[in-house]
């Protein structure tokens, strides 16, 4: 029942993530991926924006991307939870299905 | 000679790594660096990201280009304009990013900052006075 949402692109370059965000239902999670991840940092003018459409979905970003962009992992914000390339293999393996925002 | 020298803006609008845009844009600012022209970096919206310092790519792959804005001094390439609207909407402050130096051969060798950082309508005119803007 429940979907895995990707996010690859910035929300401050395109609306990807707030689309996202606005179909995806309760229950579901939501995983920043490559440029998505800008989407988790803290002090942001989108911070608020996710944490507040987010707040019925599991909200995740991939720990690789983050540390490639030269984002402290402090700076990812409360109830974003980080996982690795495994645990993402095993978030697709688990859910009922992917969906790609591109 | 020196009417030949134009003004040569590179301007970068996008994060590093999920396009290859930032990459290009900095493989094409070292060729230009070679016909000795007046030129300038622009980093506005997404593209003050590029600067971020601790980038670590190894988990993802890619190679990590960011320590080759530190270079651009030796070429002559000592003027980074950074946005500040840019970097407030993302939550960042001059302190998130590289603290991007070149040696001014005109004082002595001296390190000084490259990165200058300006308003929104400070970045216009910049670009306004440009002769060529080369956009990324």
């Amino acid at each position: 029942m429940a979907t895995l949402h990707t996010v690859n692109k910035s929300p401050f370059q395109n609306q990807s993530l707030i689309s996202c965000l606005g179909h995806a239902k309760a229950g579901d999670s939501i995983l920043m991926i490559e440029d998505g991840v800008y989407g988790a940092m803290s002090g942001s003018a989108m911070s608020e924006v996710v944490a507040g459409m987010g707040a019925n979905v599991k909200l995740f970003v991939l720990g690789a991307d983050v540390a490639a962009r030269g984002i402290d992992a402090g700076r990812v914000a409360e109830g974003i939870t980080s996982v690795d390339y495994e645990e993402f293999v095993d978030m697709a393996a688990s859910c009922d299905r992917v969906q790609n925002w591109l | 000679m020196s009417e030949d020298i134009k003004k040569f803006l590179y301007v970068n609008r996008k994060a590093p790594y999920g396009t290859i845009f930032a990459q290009e844009a900095l493989e094409v600012v070292l060729i230009g660096a070679a016909f000795d022209q007046d030129v300038s970096l622009a980093f506005l919206d997404d593209g003050v990201f590029q600067l971020t310092k601790g980038q670590d790519t190894k988990e993802v792959g890619l190679k990590n280009f960011s320590p080759t804005f530190n270079a651009l001094g030796d070429y002559e390439v000592t003027k980074f304009y950074v946005e500040q609207e840019s970097l407030d909407e993302r939550g960042l402050t001059l302190d998130d990013l590289q603290d991007v130096q070149y040696e001014d051969e005109d004082d002595d060798y001296n390190e000084k900052p490259s990165i200058i950082v300006v308003s929104r309508s400070q970045m216009a005119d910049v670009m306004a006075d440009q002769d060529v803007v080369l956009s990324f």
